[in-house]
Parts: C-alpha cells; sequence; structure tokens
C-alpha cells in the first residue's frame, strides 16, 4: 500500500486527480485501446472530479478513449431524480468532458431485474478487459462503494440494503429526511474492485478517521471492508490530514518520510516520458 | 457527429460558455437546442447516447428567453391601427425590426378605432411563430374602444363604445372576429362589463383594465370575473388615492382569488413613469409566489423575492425608430420632441418610442432590482400573463429556444428564434 498524506481535501483531490491524469496519458489510450476507470461518487470525489475537469478544459487530457464504470446506484430512485448516481455524475463529471455517452457504465437502479442488470455490469467490465484503475471513498464505517460491513470479501455485483450509518450519513442529500433516503442499491462487490489492476481510495475528513486506522492498521475484517485492500498488490490511500487522526505516528511518519517518492508519481509529464511506453 | 437516433436524427447545438436564466437566476450552464426546442442534456446522454452536432460560443454573455412585448402599437413608421391593405407587410416589417431590440414575439396593438378599421385590419394579422422574417405574433392586443372618455388618452373619443347589453355581441359587431384577438383592454365600470370580463375569460383572452376611472372595488370585481392584467400601470386611470387607491390599489388587494396573479404592465421608458413611482408597485406587489416565508422567533416574515406580476411593455407607437417630427397614430397627430412623444399641440403622452431592452436597462437601473428580474419582467411574466409559459418566456427543456443574448450592460448582442440565430449585432 501507498499511504499519500496531503494537507487538506484540495491538496488531496489534486493529487489524486494528477495521479488518474498521469495514468491515463501513459497508458497513451486509443481506438482500440481504452483506458478503463472505475468511479466513486459522494463528497470526497469532488474536488477530485473538478481538478479533471481542469486539465480536459486545459487540453491535457482527453477522455475520448477512457471507458468508466461506476460503483453504485440506488435501487428504486428515478434517473432524473437530482441524488441519483446518474444526475451525480452527469452535473459532476460528465457534461463537463468529452466522454462519449456509451463508453460509460452506471447500474440501472430501476432494471425489472435487478440481479440480471449486476451480472450484465460485471460481463460488460470483463468485456472492457477489466478495469485499469478503480477510485473509491470509504465510508464511516468502513465500508467500498455499498459493501456494508459483514459483506463478503470476495462479492460481486449485487443488490444491497444499506446500513443505519450508510442511510444517516446519506440523509443530508435528501433534505435531513430519513424517510426519503433510498433503502437499496446495487453495488460493485468488494471482488470485483479486488480484480482492478490498482486502487485508490480517497479519504479525507476527520470522521473518517477512525474507518482508515481499521482499514490500514487493523486485520483484514468484513466488517470494514475496505480491509480487503490490504491484499491487492496495488493499493494507494490518498487523505489529507484529518483523516491520519486515529492512526499511529509512526505510521504516519513513514509514509510522510515517503512523500517526496510518491510525489513523482504526479509531476508533469515531459515529452520523454510520454514516449517512453 | 449524430445521436444515435433513438428518437431524432435531427441536428443539436450546444451553447457554451454562457450565463443562462434559468430557475430565476442566472447560472453557468451550457444551453441545448435540438429542432428548435431546448433540450435536456442530461436525457440526452443517457437515453440516446447523444451529443452536440455544433457549438456555438456565447463569449461568456447572458442567455435570456427572447422578450415578449404584450403592448406595441407599431413603429419604424408602421401604425398597426391604420386600416390600409398593406397591414401584414407592416406588422412583418416590424416584426423584423424589434428582433434588434431583444424581441422574438409580440402582439400588434390596435388603439380605439371605428369597426371599419378593425374589420379591415384583424384578418390581416396573422398568428404565426416567428423566424428569421421576423418576431412571432402570439395574438392582437386590442385598446378600446370599451374605455372610459375620462382617462382616452391619445384615443380620439368619438370612437369610444360601451356595452349595450350583456355578453360578447357588441365585441363581435366592433372587431368582426375575436380569433386573432389575445388581450382586451377595457374599463371595468362600464356597465355589463361583467360578463364580458367573464366570456371573455373563459374564451381564453386575456382581459386588461385600463384607461378606466374605476374604482378599486370595481376593479376587484373585474379581477374576480378574470380579468388578470392592468394596462400601462399608474396612465389612463384614477391615481392612487388614500381612501380609494382604484385600479391601482389592486397589487395590494385582497380580494385577487388565490394562486392567481395580477399583472401590471409597466412603460419603463424614463417618462410615463416616475422611478419613485416604479419602485412603489414593485415592493408592494402582494403575496403570490413572490414570496419565501421565513418562521423566525413566532414571527413569520414575508420577504419579496421577485416581483412576479410585473411586465414591462413598450407601447411603442409609430414613431419609435424614427427620427424626430410629425406622425400618424390611429386616427390622430403626434408629435416627437427628444424621447418624448405628444398628442400633437398638447402636452398629453401619446406612447413611447422606448425599444424594449431600453425598457429592460431602464428598470432595471431605476428600480434597482436584479438582473435576473429584469429580463423575467420582459419575458418570463408576459409569458405567463398570456398562459404559454410552457412554451415561452423560459429556458426550461421542451420551450421553444426564443433566446436573447446580452452583454453585463443588457445590450442585445444577438437574438434567436426556435435556435437558429436571427439578428446579430454587427457595430
Amino acid at each position: 500500500m501507498k499511504l499519500i498524506i496531503l494537507n487538506d481535501y484540495d491538496q488531496a483531490s489534486e493529487w489524486a486527480a494528477k495521479y488518474i491524469r498521469n495514468k491515463l496519458l501513459l497508458f497513451k489510450p486509443g481506438p482500440d485501446r481504452y483506458f478503463t476507470l472505475g468511479l466513486p461518487t459522494g463528497s470526497t470525489p469532488l474536488g477530485c472530479y473538478k481538478k479533471l475537469i481542469e486539465y480536459y478544459k486545459n487540453g491535457e487530457i482527453s477522455f475520448q478513449y477512457v471507458k468508466t464504470f461506476n460503483m453504485d446506484e440506488y435501487v428504486g430512485l428515478p434517473r432524473e431524480h437530482p441524488e441519483s448516481y446518474h444526475s451525480f455524475m452527469w452535473n459532476n463529471f460528465f457534461k463537463h468532458i468529452d466522454i462519449r455517452a456509451e463508453n460509460t457504465h452506471i447500474l440501472d437502479g430501476n432494471a425489472a431485474d435487478l440481479q440480471a442488470e449486476c451480472d450484465a455490469f460485471e460481463d460488460k467490465i470483463k468485456a472492457a478487459g477489466g478495469i485499469e484503475l478503480f477510485v473509491g471513498g470509504i465510508g464511516p464505517d468502513g465500508h467500498i462503494a455499498f459493501n456494508e460491513p459483514g459483506s463478503s470479501l470476495v462479492s460481486r455485483t449485487r443488490v444491497k440494503t444499506l446500513a443505519q450509518d450508510t442511510i444517516i450519513a446519506n440523509a443530508r442529500f435528501f433534505d435531513g429526511d430519513l424517510s426519503k433516503v433510498p433503502t437499496m442499491a446495487l453495488t460493485v462487490g468488494v471482488g470485483t474492485v479486488m480484480d482492478a489492476k490498482e486502487v485508490m481510495i480517497i479519504i479525507t475528513g476527520a470522521h473518517k478517521a477512525f474507518a482508515l486506522y481499521k482499514a490500514i492498521e487493523d486485520g483484514v475484517n468484513h466488517m470494514w471492508t475496505v480491509s480487503a485492500f490490504q491484499q491487492h498488490p496495488q493499493t494507494l490511500f490518498v487523505c489529507d490530514e484529518d483523516a491520519t487522526l486515529e492512526l499511529r505516528v509512526k505510521t504516519v511518519k513513514y509514509f510522510k518520510g515517503m512523500m517526496h517518492v510518491h510525489n513523482k508519481l504526479v509531476e508533469t509529464l515531459q515529452k520523454k516520458d510520454k514516449l517512453l511506453y | 457527429m449524430p445521436s444515435n437516433k433513438s428518437v431524432s436524427d435531427a441536428s443539436i447545438t450546444q451553447f457554451v460558455n454562457c450565463r443562462i436564466l434559468r430557475d430565476h437566476r442566472l447560472q453557468r450552464e451550457d444551453l441545448w437546442v435540438r429542432e428548435g426546442r431546448i433540450l435536456d442534456p442530461e436525457k440526452l446522454f443517457f437515453d440516446e447516447k447523444g451529443f452536440a452536432d455544433e457549438r456555438v460560443d456565447c463569449g461568456g454573455k447572458i442567455v435570456a428567453p427572447g422578450f415578449i412585448d404584450v403592448q406595441i402599437n407599431g413603429g419604424f413608421g408602421v401604425d398597426f391601427s391604420q386600416p390600409t391593405a398593406e397591414v401584414a407587410a407592416g406588422v412583418r416589417l416590424v416584426g423584423k425590426r424589434i428582433l434588434e431590440h431583444g424581441v422574438t414575439s409580440f402582439c400588434p396593438t390596435l388603439v380605439t378605432s371605428p369597426p371599419s378599421v378593425y374589420h379591415q385590419v384583424l384578418p390581416q394579422i396573422a398568428v404565426e411563430n416567428g423566424g428569421p422574417c421576423g418576431a412571432g405574433v402570439l395574438g392582437v392586443h386590442v385598446e378600446g374602444p370599451f374605455i372610459s372618455a375620462g382617462k382616452k388618452g391619445a384615443h380620439p373619443e368619438k370612437f369610444l363604445q360601451t356595452f349595450s347589453c350583456p355578453g360578447l355581441s357588441d365585441l363581435l359587431r366592433t372587431y368582426g372576429s375575436l380569433d386573432p384577438i389575445s388581450v382586451v383592454t377595457l374599463a371595468p365600470e362600464l356597465d355589463h362589463s361583467a360578463s364580458v370580463v367573464r366570456e371573455l375569460s373563459q374564451r381564453g383572452v386575456t382581459v386588461s383594465l385600463g384607461h378606466s376611472i374605476a374604482n378599486l372595488s370595481q376593479a376587484e370585481d373585474a379581477v374576480q370575473h378574470g380579468a388578470s392584467f392592468i394596462t400601462h400601470l399608474f396612465n389612463a386611470m384614477l391615481p392612487f388615492h388614500h381612501r380609494d387607491p382604484g385600479i391601482v390599489g389592486l397589487l395590494t388587494s385582497d380580494r385577487v382569488p388565490p394562486g392567481r396573479t395580477v399583472f401590471y404592465g409597466m412603460i419603463s421608458d424614463g417618462i410615463h413613469t416616475n422611478p419613485a413611482a416604479l419602485r412603489i408597485a414593485h415592493r408592494a406587489h402582494p403575496r403570490g409566489q413572490g414570496f419565501r416565508s421565513y418562521r423566525s422567533m413566532q414571527i413569520i416574515l414575508h420577504v419579496p423575492f421577485s416581483f412576479p406580476g410585473l411586465v414591462l411593455v413598450t407601447d411603442a407607437i409609430t414613431a419609435m425608430g424614427l427620427p424626430p417630427g410629425r406622425h400618424t397614430l390611429g386616427q390622430q397627430v403626434i408629435e416627437i420632441q427628444g424621447l418624448h412623444a405628444y398628442v400633437a399641440g398638447t402636452k398629453t403622452l401619446s406612447g413611447s418610442i422606448a425599444t424594449m431592452d431600453m425598457c429592460v436597462r431602464h428598470f432595471r437601473q431605476a428600480s434597482g432590482c436584479s438582473v435576473e428580474e429584469a429580463l423575467e419582467a420582459a419575458s418570463l411574466h408576459p409569458a405567463q400573463l398570456l398562459g404559454i409559459s410552457h412554451r415561452k418566456g423560459s429556458l426550461e427543456y421542451g420551450c421553444d429556444a426564443d433566446l436573447v443574448m446580452l452583454d453585463d450592460d443588457l445590450n442585445v448582442r444577438a437574438t434567436y428564434i426556435s435556435g437558429a440565430e436571427v439578428w446579430r449585432r454587427t457595430t
């Protein structure tokens, strides 16, 4: 695991966006070679999306040959609802960049057969050649996507009932009214994300600190599903100072000491770097 | 780059780099248009996997719904009340030129005239959508002849009429047909006006109170029967009096049926209404859709956040767009002096020569309102008045793409009808 610690939310967002940018450029996507990206929703990745949009507008990157797979979507919420994850992705990302709709994939929470929809999603990922980089966040209860505490660490895309913690955390998007929050969602499984070549988890804010501690300093445990990535060969955790508040001083010092090495991963690529591959 | 054609294979235009007026505020959003209507880009993306064929860079300008003028008597030498065989050409000429003022739809207005004039003129005015040839004609506004002698303004007294009986027979006899008519200005104190107002409203014709000496009670009765507009508030009606506010009192009347808005036209040319009166009018407008209520410490605060009833009109006359001098209006002669237009030989105002964009700018400056409020007074509110806000006066998905592109000082830079550019400023 690489633990990347930045000072604040904005810096963490920028680091994550630069990492994605560089990965995309070094991959050299083209019409027969799409870069597959797994994407999250929620307030954590907003800063990262803003930065990616900026890089697109600057002409640094293009999403023409990028395929995206979102992690989850509510069940039963109309697609046009302002809080659906379709609306989120359109308003916060897709409408600002040059990605084609047919290259985006978001689970349909209103499908007639929900499990068939989930199985088809897994097939689409397979057909796209698997996911190069899966970007995610972490819930206060340590979940990845909607893999709530108790989810199998080898689970696949399926229907999940949301935990009370998650419903409470999401109520702020539904006028603070718990009764308006959807209770079920379609979500990629822990196993689905584990299949990705690389995983990047963005964690910011003091309210996520305990979950981060459980995820990286405690054992692999299905009660804190993000801990599964301790067994993934290529994981990054990008966080701000506040998110490290529950970690051991030793852990934080160790990884902060490596920042000068890790920062090389986000340096602006020179022409020669791009020609190497 | 067409869409997947599941809904339509028509070309899609995306207006980028603009601030659009939507949800009562200016927002940095792109505007998408297909087949002359505003398109929902999210639906296009997810349902049709579609994208734009053409991008129009608006250079950071404001994009607002095209202006709608519900009271315009002519302009550029054309007088809609003149009984000629060239009425259609005159309407077309005015319709073409007002594109320069950001007006995309209008109601050609006829002042008080003898029946023979209505019979000759009205059949020549076609209600039709606008386009590159000019702004759309929504319908005719007949201002008179059923108005008060005491407040005739520039209208010729000898052609004023009263209602001889209830019902629409007098109107049918006078106008010939009600088909092209969308607004009728009348004086509600006239006998039998109640049934006239009721029947006109039932037919979907907007009834406006004006050129009248009605007291508040008579005006309120007319509103109960369906009247929904006040023709050029303050002008040609009794002044506000503290024991009988007259028609002006409708602004704060508590006898307006719930859910109904009484709209009021204002000529904001800097001449017809003193800025202080403008401000009184729009600050006094009653609770309707225009207020947000905050409950704080057991007190309910009604805070006006917009002026839902205010409709900017030009009341422009023949001379609008022409140089100073003498010109014809209806059956009378008027004289231009600077920005004023008088009945020749008197000091009675006979209409304005301000353009709609001038009125919008002046209203904003005189009232201190926001840009959004000034723009809505010239677009959304007239559309709501006429009951057409589901397709005009708004940039909501599905509405006609009649647009005006403005700079920050609210000068018109370009005008669009059904998504196509119909005028662009070249100087």
